[in-house]
């Protein structure tokens, strides 16, 4: 009966996992799959020829004069209402004012600057709309007006909002027929396209992620999960090794135990302060903040996990191998170097891949020590010494720090996707490297 | 009781002693588990130690290889002698002892590594690293150990995956490919089935040509079959210690007697 219940209880907690799993992962996925693969417009193909050159750019253009011709239409309409609006009197003229303004102002958003503009500062106002989702959403604007009303039914005394079509705000002028024509020609002006925008992965980023993909971003967590592995592997293995085989028992080495376990469960921001404190302040290891001492922050962090991992799969080793090596003439270290860590390679391993994961995905520690929201791209040899951009700091940023989240929201959730594609990658790697390890060491 | 009265080195069939111990004593913190005994090991001999569990037969084999180093709460009082040298003594060299003495224990215990790495691990310690001679070695331990037409395709493979017979002779190759002047082995045999048992026999009785064999078993059949002495042990005291001929028909202690005629142990 007991028995029953506890496999119930095991099959519930499992499957609420589960679904908590899916619940939180598939959006992500399903969105942030879509900062890679999503319908782009001919804005992007122009800017990811005039920024990175790439596509044909003589295709390109014949592309962009049919485009243009497209456009010709909606501007040709502006003109004609402006010019009768010359002769309206003031009044009806002041009238239509702002309402122009909004419709030029959506325009822009939707097709970039009108033919004979001056080339707008902001990047952003250079180029109309990359991706079409975000071109629908500006097409909306264009062709209604956001109004704030009292319920007219009534029921609630807050204001509802209401969308006014602007043909009808602009019945009877010159300007009418643009909106029907605009709706129906949209995709002509804009050109959607399929496309798979690997480079989002690899490409930096233009006005504030506006454009351009997250490489820098990835490439800081990297140097950063990197940094941290390589300054925790020999510590940590080091001292799993002492701890296992040289300590004697004693009150001392139970100690130590207990505040390596108890520094495993520190808070990470108090492992970034501490790495503000002792690498940048009192070590004076860079001038500012630097992925290198980021790193060395990170290690710290992984560094209890590691030791505890590795003294585990160490103390996992049978005895009787020890025994048959000593007893072949070996002394302690080529015993723990050729039989007891081969062994144990398999759980020190996990440990480490798990400890990268959890490297690659903290924010904290790196907030006062290495990561910034906009840097330069430099040679592997310089980054080290320069602080970077890192994702789960960048992601962190994004959404709470920039000044147009709605408009970039797929690079938030493509991050997201990112990052945890590359946690999920590390895993699997570690699954395959430790499955064949555990094969070769199993015979089989 | 009077359990010492075998301090004399005999000498057996004119052979000359290889290592003897006298009022050896081992200790388990304050446990004494091997009580005062003394004897000698004569060369290429086959000597079996008998007696019920518990009665330290294996303490005192694993104390002449210092295999007890291992155990931070063992130590030991009285002379162990090899080669005119105390093998407790400040001189003594332990990882040249362990090369000199080798040692067989009672469950296989292989390298989770290929067969040949195995059998390469003592000599590659020892400094051979010319890949001809470490072939030579393997091929030539391997057939030593009688296991060389079984395994020589299988060279790379790991050696996890024999069965427990193989991986015995497996680790008896090893042994004997640092070409060692004694050997121990610990109830080599408790974990095989007769066949591979059978096989085991066979080679301690062809090894004793040039090998001298300390063997711990709890088969008096075994103890019997392949051993030239025999000592028997109880409650860490070495109760009688004479050749096999004479502990199996004529014991001279009532202890042994009953022992082996199965009333006890
Ligand atoms: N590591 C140890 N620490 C403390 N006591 C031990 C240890 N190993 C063995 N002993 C004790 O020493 C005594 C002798 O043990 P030993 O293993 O030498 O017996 P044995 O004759 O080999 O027995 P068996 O036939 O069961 O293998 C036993 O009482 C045992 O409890
Ligand atoms: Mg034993």
């Amino acid at each position: 009966m007991l028995d029953h219940s506890f496999t119930g209880m095991g099959f519930i907690s499992v499957g609420l996992m589960g679904v908590v799993l899916l619940v939180i992962l598939l959006p992500i996925v399903y969105r942030g799959a879509q900062a890679y693969i999503f319908t782009e417009t001919i804005e992007h193909r122009r800017f990811q020829n005039e920024k990175f050159q790439r596509g044909d750019a003589q295709e390109l253009a014949e592309e962009y004069r049919a485009v243009k011709a497209a456009r010709l239409p909606v501007y040709e309409a502006i003109e004609k209402f402006e010019a009768k609006k010359r002769e309206w009197p003031k009044d009806k003229k002041r009238e239509f004012r702002s309402e122009l303004k909004a419709v030029k102002k959506a325009l822009h958003h939707l097709l970039g600057p009108a033919p004979g503009e001056k080339t707008p500062v902001l990047m952003r106002q250079q180029f109309g709309q990359t991706r079409w989702d975000r071109a629908q959403v500006k097409l909306h604007e264009v062709l209604y007006r956001e109004d704030w009303v009292e319920d007219p039914t009534g029921q609630t005394k807050e204001l509802v909002q209401v969308f006014v079509p602007r043909v009808d705000l602009f019945k009877g002028t010159e300007l009418e027929p643009m909106f029907e024509y605009t709706e129906k020609n949209v995709e002509l002006m804009l050109r959607p396209k399929l496309t798979f925008y690997w480079q989002f992965l690899i490409d930096r980023s233009y006005d504030a992620h506006f454009f351009g993909g997250i490489g820098p971003e990835v490439r800081g967590t990297l140097l950063l999960t990197l940094g941290a592995i390589v300054f925790a592997i020999p510590f940590g293995i080091i001292a799993a090794i002492y701890l296992c085989e040289y300590a004697k028992p004693s009150k001392t080495v139970h100690v130590l135990r207990s505040c390596i376990n108890t520094l495993a469960g520190v808070p990470s921001i108090v492992f970034g302060l501490f790495g503000l404190a002792f690498f940048l302040n009192t070590l004076k290891l860079t001038e500012s903040k630097s992925v290198l001492a980021g790193s060395m922050t990170l290690s710290l962090m992984i560094l209890p996990t590691i030791i505890r991992a590795s003294e585990e799969a160490i103390m996992a080793v049978p005895f009787a191998y020890k025994e048959a090596s000593m007893g072949l003439g070996a002394g302690k270290w080529r015993t723990i170097c050729k039989v007891i860590l081969p062994a144990a390679l398999p759980g020190i391993l996990t440990g480490i891949v798990l400890s990268m994961g959890r490297a690659a995905g903290e924010t904290a520690p790196i907030i006062f020590t290495a990561a910034v929201s906009v840097g330069d791209k430099l040679p592997l040899t310089e980054a080290f010494f320069a602080p970077s951009q890192a994702l789960p700091w960048n992601i962190y940023n994004l959404c709470s720090e920039h000044e147009a989240v709605d408009s970039i929201r797929h690079v938030q959730y493509g991050m997201v996707f990112t990052l945890i594609a590359m946690v999920l990658l590390l895993n699997m790697l570690a699954i395959v490297f430790r499955a064949r390890l555990h094969s070769k060491t199993k015979g089989v | 009781m009077s359990t010492q009265k075998l301090t004399k080195d005999f000498i057996f069939d004119n052979k000359k002693t290889h290592l003897s111990f006298k009022d050896f004593s081992v200790y388990y913190g304050d446990f004494q588990a091997v009580k005062g005994v003394s004897g000698a090991f004569p060369e290429k001999t086959v000597t079996a130690i008998i007696g019920p569990s518990g009665c330290g037969k294996s303490t005192l084999l694993r104390s002449i290889n210092r295999m007890n180093d291992l155990i931070p709460v063992c130590h030991t009082s009285g002379s162990m002698i090899y080669e005119g040298l105390d093998i407790y003594g400040e001189r003594m060299d332990v990882v040249k002892l362990r090369q000199r003495i080798g040692m067989v224990f009672q469950k296989p215990n292989a390298f989770p590594k290929s067969i040949f790495d195995n059998i390469a691990y003592g000599p590659r310690l020892m400094g051979i690293k010319n890949k001809a001679e470490l072939n030579e070695i393997v091929e030539k331990s391997l057939t030593q150990a009688a296991i060389w037409d079984e395994v020589k395709d299988r060279l790379h493979k790991n050696a996890l995956g024999m069965s427990g017979g193989q991986q015995q002779r497996l680790c008896l190759a090893r042994a004997l490919a640092v070409e060692p002047d004694i050997l121990l082995m610990d109830e080599p045999t408790s974990a095989l089935d007769p066949k591979a048992t059978a096989k085991i026999e066979d080679l301690i009785c062809e090894l004793k040509e040039k090998y001298t064999i300390v063997i711990v078993t709890h088969n008096m059949q075994q103890a019997a079959r392949i051993s030239d002495l025999t000592a028997f042990m109880y409650e860490g005291n070495m109760v009688e210690f004479d050749t096999t001929d004479k502990i199996f028909t004529n014991p001279s202690m009532k202890q042994t007697e009953e022992y082996i005629t199965g009333r006890f142990g």
